[in-house]
């Protein structure tokens, strides 16, 4: 008896696991499988692909540079001028209707909001509204943390210090009679920045949380003071500013600015006729050859034009389909031992 | 050891003739009364400290031993660079893995060393009987010192090395089994220091002895010295005196670690590894340069909205360069995981598991499965190229049978059936002496020399350390003359008229490889001294009378060619003064303290002369278990397959033509003592031509390697002698390097036997392959003591479960309990292993290169100012938990072929040779796979922010959009490209792969879903919700997804024709099969091999 439960003891489990005898699904990969496979891959990707073309070709897109390096150009004296508020205005003419809703969108080039030192400066306590951040912001934002009177600077950092601060106003003429273009700037920034990773401080009214505090060296306005209209797009929820704070992730990149509200004439885009953006130059660029424009475009389903993706969909479809009609020929003329 | 005695009137040993080598020990530590002063000795306490650490050094110590590894301390230069350096990523990502790895590691070690130290105590806190003063006290066993004595009782341990002073059994002496220290479960006889019957409570006296030295088998042999951890056995009670305490017993000198072994692919890591590092640098080096460059265009070093601070304009710039280069390098760093080395840890760890699980292993006999010592040659059993294996044992089963023997010429064979009157039976002898019997009294005086010349002792049946010795004593039985037993040095034999003769064992000549022979000398009840020999018949044939000799070898080389062992039994009359003589000389031989083996081997060469011839005995050691099967399929696995013995030539040829390593058209190659003597030449000069010869033979002429039809099978074979002249001869002869040639031979040699070997010989000839051109992977197996030497040089050491005691087993790195498991463990464990092992850290160094490529690509749009892409938790998460699984999973269960499978087709061993998964070959191409992959994640997301807006509403997408796609990318080809090399899919490859891309996708949300209080910047808020929202997003992930994968598909599409399936129909068809496994008895060629022999004699 003893004998037997030592024995028992000192076998190994007769268990699949143990045994390495686990079940298992063994793929084979045959050409009755991958080729139809391929072909149905295929397939399906040009189809995309198509899709994806003739929607991204739909889609209007004007742009509009106003950098102003060129002599001549609308913005050429404000983009040699340092002053302030610098005044230029670009004309131009829409043959066909522009399909609503239509964005209009601000761009720079060779613009670094990618740095890796920009990006860390600023503060997201103080943008959280965290009061104690106010007066004591992160030594991350430096040299933009405090003034040269040692105030605190709120909101801190090189990309609050750096917001885009040109202003457009769109205005078309109809018989020679000029009209406002309604501009919307709500929900142009990411709903849980507005409504949750930014937080102005509970303090009313809002220009107290700031006290003792200075605004942005080269902002014009203090942050309680961004939207003299709207009361609540003010502070850190600003969308202008949200917009700015979410950095882009090449240099060569496109912000919304704002959306044509689409309402009496413009309920279906921005109908043909003559337009002019009237705008308020004050962001410098050319000091690192960058470059400033204005892109109006409608979107789709699968946003902003773009033929990339209809391309890539297309070509690896087709490669799909060129790789089985391949494979069909080997198979086909070398018969594979296993496919007997 | 052993001691010189000294009683109370004979001190010799004072203090002042103390000699270096040598201790004094003064027994109840009283002091001796002709010495005046008394010197009490110093020497270490008995405690036992196995444990490597205490309680208050633990962490000091074992951080210094983990950080002393390369990889543990170059992670750990990364995490304080991160910590002083102004970093792109908090020290957070490098230090949480490896505060992770040095934390488990600690633990483990920590676990291990409490274990220890349990041990320990349990040891040394154990309860012993000291005399002391006259009265028995208790006492702990790490009190116990140097001179102290005493009491063991039955069934209790050793504490310490003891000299046996007295013990209850009238004999005065004791049993004791070593089963503890070596596996040799049989009792061993010791017996009392004579003279020390008296009492001694009283007794005064001083031990000289040896320094405590390591060898345990040298010292096993002195029957006054028991050690430490072995047993007392049927006595009721011993005193003994401590002689070696503690750290300085046979015990804790012999547990000393063995020298570790590194595995090949352990060598081609760090081979890798070196070149990601290689990588890390010029990446790190490309971009400082990049960035300085950029820098210097005007307006680009600090554009106005990124101006610097004070401190950084203020910083030398070549100190910038150098903290810019060390940013680029922690950025980067990823390249080089801490967790490769704990996923491979693990896999190895883990994976060995199923060798000692493997049921096939178990053995109903022993009643044990394989054992495994070191997991860290789990893989190096794929890559074996060359199997050197011991003959008894291990080729042969170690359990003999009497089968014949010879007297005076005359063949005797038992036989059942037609039994003579007194069990014998002549049978067909040689043609001379045809039924023809020696005379009674040769016949009588033969089996007596059988009955006594042995260390059989007779407790339940027969129990000795070498299964010959029964064979021969239960042989003799047969015949009608059984050995009693031995009884206060007197040896009982039941004669054939049941009469009880008794013998006084006088000394014991005892058994050594060297040697060759054994003798004893007995002195009969009538007074004669006699001394019988027996032993190989190369060691006995020159120390008989010449006459004698030619009508024993003939029987004896036919028993050889029959695979039979044969030993010569010799025996002499001693005269009282030649018997006084020899008395004297072993007593000062065996009571010298220095040289004493050299001394002894002296006398007993010189005893062992002039004595008389009587016969010959033929003992059958039978096959393993399939052991054909299993020699076929390593050869057919394309290793070379050695058998190194130190059995004859002509035994161990007919073993391995019964193993079918050498076949009936194998042609042998014989580099022996025999070939070399031709007359008129130097046997140098003709050990020469012959190499040249067969060096011509089988290099020169035999067909380029890739035309392996039809080529010749030669085989080798080599003695001790000519082999020690072949390494020995290269300065004699400068012309030609012998061990060149020889080993150019051998390698070209489908077998090579290798006989009359000494233990070092093995390890000379290992070593030599070992270090040859390309290192080959060696594996040595064996069985025993002998075998120990080349089991420790092989790169793999195998020791068998057998019957020759446990010590090869100790020192084996996997140990089995039959031959024929070795097939198994190579062909099936070793291969999948080496498959596992090497997929996993190809894999590994793929999914970091192509994880940190967009990273380094993404410097160059990011004005070189090593912006990380991917977020710091997806950067520590990575490696540890979203890639980690699946691969670790792989590696443990991949079966790409079955184990029937590869069972069956050995060739398919060769496949993988060479370390043929981890050449440059194939990791250039996994580097080219990572490149690519690197390329198309990051480019192809490059090009669809090319228009950031990719949301219906018209927002945009910033620079943690861009990282979290790319990585989502990265995440799901990984695994998927995993997954497609998977061929074996169990549930839990299942339950890893796909539950590791779940547990992304949820992290993805749980982490963006929250504002963590612990992080500086939330960047990742909602990145991952918002990138699901975006249809460009999943479309850019799938196709992406797709074109990463294409070429792996179409490459296993494509591969599929050379997969087992097709290589197994090639190798049916070309090679006519392999061949049907026969039944493991003596095949019939053997027979027809015998006869031919026959007839030549």
């Amino acid at each position: 008896m003893v004998k037997q439960e030592s024995e028992s003891a000192n076998r190994p489990d007769n268990t699949a696991f143990t045994q390495q005898r686990l079940p298992a699904w063994q793929p084979i990969l045959s050409a009755g499988i991958v080729i139809p496979g391929f072909v149905l891959i295929g397939l399906a990707f040009i189809g995309i692909g198509v899709a994806l073309l003739v929607t991204s070709r739909s889609i209007q897109v004007l742009e509009l540079d106003y950098t102003g390096d060129s002599n001549g150009s609308p913005c050429s004296s404000c983009s040699q001028s340092v002053i302030a508020n610098c005044k230029c205005s670009l004309n131009f003419t829409l043959t066909t209707l522009f399909q609503g809703p239509v964005f209009f969108y601000y761009g720079l080039s060779n613009y670094f909001q990618n740095y890796r030192r920009y990006g860390a400066s600023k503060d997201d306590n103080q943008l959280y509204g965290d009061l104690s951040s106010f007066t004591s912001p992160s030594s991350s934002c430096s040299p933009y943390n405090y003034d040269s009177s040692k105030k605190p600077i709120v909101p801190c950092g090189s990309i609050a210090n750096s917001m885009f601060n040109d202003t457009f106003t769109l205005t078309r003429t109809v018989n020679g009679t000029t009209n406002n273009v309604t501009l919307d700037g709500k929900g142009i920034a990411w709903w849980t920045d507005y409504n949750i990773k930014y937080r102005n401080p509970s303090v009313t009214p809002l220009k107290n949380a700031f006290n003792g505090t200075v605004k942005p060296i080269n902002w014009a306005k203090p942050a309680y003071e961004l939207d003299a209209s709207d009361p609540s797009n003010n502070g850190f929820v600003n969308q202008d500013f949200l917009v700015w704070m979410r950095r882009a992730a090449l240099p060569n990149f496109r912000k919304l600015y704002r959306r044509i509200d689409a309402s009496g004439d413009y309920q279906k885009g921005l109908p043909a006729g003559n337009y002019t953006i009237d705008i308020t130059y004050n962001y410098p660029v050319r000091a690192f050859n960058g470059a400033k424009k204005i892109v109006f475009s409608n979107v789709s389903w699968m946003g902003g034009s773009n033929e990339f993706l209809g391309i890539a969909y297309l070509v690896i479809g087709s490669l799909c389909v060129v790789m089985s009609v391949v494979m069909l020929i080997v198979y086909a003329k070398f018969k594979f031992p296993d496919e007997e | 050891l052993s001691s010189l005695f000294t009683t109370t009137d004979r001190c010799s040993f004072g203090g002042e003739d103390r000699r270096v080598g040598s201790r004094t020990i003064y027994v109840g530590h009283r002091p001796c009364p002709a010495n005046e002063v008394f010197i009490p000795p110093k020497f270490c306490d008995n405690r036992i400290v196995s444990s490597k650490y205490t309680v208050w050094n633990f962490l000091p110590k074992n951080l210094f031993e983990q950080f002393r590894r390369i990889a543990n301390f170059y992670f750990l230069i990364i995490f304080l660079v991160q910590v002083i350096v102004d970093t792109p990523t908090s020290p957070v990502t490098s230090g949480l893995p490896l505060f992770f790895v040095i934390t488990v590691t600690a633990i483990k070690q920590g676990y291990e060393d409490w274990l220890r130290h349990k041990a320990d105590n349990e040891v040394n806190k154990y309860r012993v009987t000291v005399l002391e003063d006259g009265r028995r006290i208790q006492k702990e066993s790490e009190k116990i010192k140097v001179g102290d004595v005493l009491e063991v009782e039955e069934d209790e341990t050793f504490p310490c090395d003891l000299i046996l002073l007295q013990s209850s059994r009238d004999d005065g002496t004791c049993f004791v089994t070593t089963a503890s220290l070596d596996g040799e479960s049989n009792h061993k006889t010791h017996y009392t220091v004579p003279d020390t019957e008296r009492d001694v409570e009283s007794l005064n006296a001083t031990i000289e002895c040896e320094q405590p030295q390591p060898d345990l088998y040298k010292s096993l042999g002195p029957e006054n010295l028991l050690l430490k951890g072995a047993t007392l056995k049927n006595t009721q009670s011993i005193c003994g005196v401590a002689v070696y305490t503690g750290m300085e017993t046979k015990m804790a000198l012999n547990y000393q670690g063995k020298s570790q072994k590194r595995s090949v692919v352990e060598k081609s890591i760090n081979a890798f590894l070196l070149v990601y590092l290689c990588i890390l640098v010029s990446k790190a080096l490309v971009c400082t340069t990049l960035k300085y460059v950029w820098q210097s265009k005007p307006g680009q070093d600090e554009p106005w909205y990124n101006e610097k601070t004070l401190k950084e304009k203020e910083t030398n710039l070549y100190l910038n360069m150098f903290t810019d280069f060390l940013s680029f390098m922690v950025l980067f760093n990823f390249i080089i995981p801490v967790s490769m080395y704990v996923t491979v840890e693990m896999q190895k760890f883990l994976g060995s598991f199923f060798i000692s699980w493997d049921k096939d292993f178990f053995d109903s006999e022993i009643e044990e499965g394989a054992l495994v010592n070191t997991s860290d040659l789990n893989e190096e059993l794929g890559q074996v190229e060359y199997v050197f294996t011991d003959k008894t044992g291990t080729l042969t089963q170690n359990n003999m049978e009497f089968i014949e023997c010879c007297i005076d010429g005359h063949q005797y064979k038992y036989r059942d059936a037609s039994s003579e009157v007194d069990g014998f039976c002549v049978t067909d002898g040689p043609m001379n002496t045809v039924q023809q019997k020696a005379g009674r009294e040769r016949e009588e005086l033969f089996l007596r020399a059988l009955c006594l010349c042995h260390t059989v002792q007779v407790k339940e049946g027969f129990i000795a350390s070498s299964p010959d010795e029964i064979a021969l004593v239960q042989g003799a039985m047969r015949y009608g003359f059984t050995f009693l037993g031995l009884e206060s040095k007197t040896m009982k034999i039941l004669n054939r008229t049941n009469d009880v003769e008794m013998y006084e064992l006088l000394h014991v000549l005892n058994f050594d490889p060297v040697r060759r022979r054994m003798s004893v000398i007995v002195r009969s009840i009538s007074g004669e001294t006699l001394l019988f020999c027996k032993g190989a018949d190369s060691s006995i044939f020159p120390r008989v009378k010449q006459e004698e000799v030619e009508k024993i070898r003939m029987h004896v080389e036919r028993n050889a060619t029959d695979g039979y062992r044969t030993l010569c039994v010799a025996y002499k009359h001693l005269t009282a003064e030649e018997y006084d003589q020899v008395d004297s000389g072993l007593r000062e031989a065996r009571l010298a303290l220095q040289d004493r083996e050299e001394k002894l081997m002296a006398v007993y060469n010189q005893v062992e002369t002039g004595m008389n011839l009587i016969g010959a005995t033929a003992v059958e050691d039978r096959l393993q278990e399939e052991a054909a099967e299993t020699m076929e399929a390593l050869q057919g696995a394309g290793i070379k397959v050695w058998v190194l013995t130190g059995d004859k030539m002509e035994t161990a040829k007919s073993t391995c033509y019964a193993c079918r390593l050498f076949k009936r058209n194998t042609e042998l190659l014989e580099l022996t003592v025999r070939t070399l003597e031709s007359p008129g030449k130097r046997r140098e000069d003709r050990l020469h031509d012959l190499l040249l010869e067969y060096h011509k033979k089988t290099v020169q002429d035999a067909p380029p390697a890739k035309t392996c039809v039809a080529s010749q099978d030669y085989g080798f074979i080599v003695d001790g002698a000519t082999l020690s002249m072949v390494l020995n001869s290269s300065s004699e002869n400068n012309l030609h390097d012998y061990k060149d040639l020889f080993l150019q031979i051998c390698q070209n040699c489908t077998s090579v036997l290798c006989c009359r070997m000494a233990p070092l010989q093995k390890a000379q000839i290992v070593k030599m392959v070992k270090n040859s051109k390309g290192s080959p992977i060696t594996l040595s197996i064996g069985d025993g003591a002998n075998d120990v030497s080349m089991i420790l040089e092989a790169h793999v050491g195998i020791g068998i479960k057998g019957k020759e005691g446990r010590q090869a087993v100790r020192n084996s790195d996997y140990a089995i309990p039959k031959l024929k498991h070795l097939k198994k463990l190579l062909l099936g464990h070793g291969h999948l292993y080496y498959v596992r092992i090497a997929h996993l850290v190809q894999y590994f160094f793929y999914k970091n290169l192509c994880f940190i490529l967009p990273q380094f690509l993404y410097q160059f749009f990011c004005g070189c100012s090593q912006q990380p892409l991917y977020d710091a938790a997806y950067l520590t998460m990575y490696n540890i938990c979203f890639t980690s699984m699946p691969i670790l999973a792989y590696s443990l269960f991949e079966q790409h072929i079955s184990i029937e499978m590869l069972l069956e087709n050995a060739t398919l061993y060769r496949q993988i040779g060479k370390n043929a998964m981890l050449r440059w070959g194939p990791f250039l191409y996994w580097t080219l796979l990572g490149v690519f992959h690197g390329l198309v994640f990051f480019f192809g997301v490059w090009f669809l922010f090319s228009n950031p807006a990719l949301q219906d509403n018209g927002q945009a997408f910033g620079n943690w959009s861009y990282g979290t796609i790319v990585f989502t990318i990265l995440v799901f080809t990984v695994t998927l490209k995993l997954a497609l090399d998977t061929r074996h899919w169990t549930w839990i490859n299942h339950f890893v792969i796909w539950g590791s891309l779940a547990f992304y996708v949820f992290f993805s949300f749980f982490w963006g879903g929250v504002i963590w209080p612990f992080l500086r910047q939330q960047r990742l808020y909602f990145v991952f919700a918002n990138m699901l929202s975006s249809v460009s997003a999943w479309l850019v992930i799938i196709v992406l997804i797709l074109l990463s994968l294409l070429p792996e598909i179409l490459y296993v599409v494509l591969r599929k024709p050379r997969g087992p399936y097709a290589r197994q129909k090639l190798v049916q068809s070309s090679a006519g099969g392999i061949q049907s496994p026969r039944s493991s008895a003596r095949p019939l060629l053997m027979r027809t091999f015998s006869d031919e022999s026959n007839t030549v004699s």
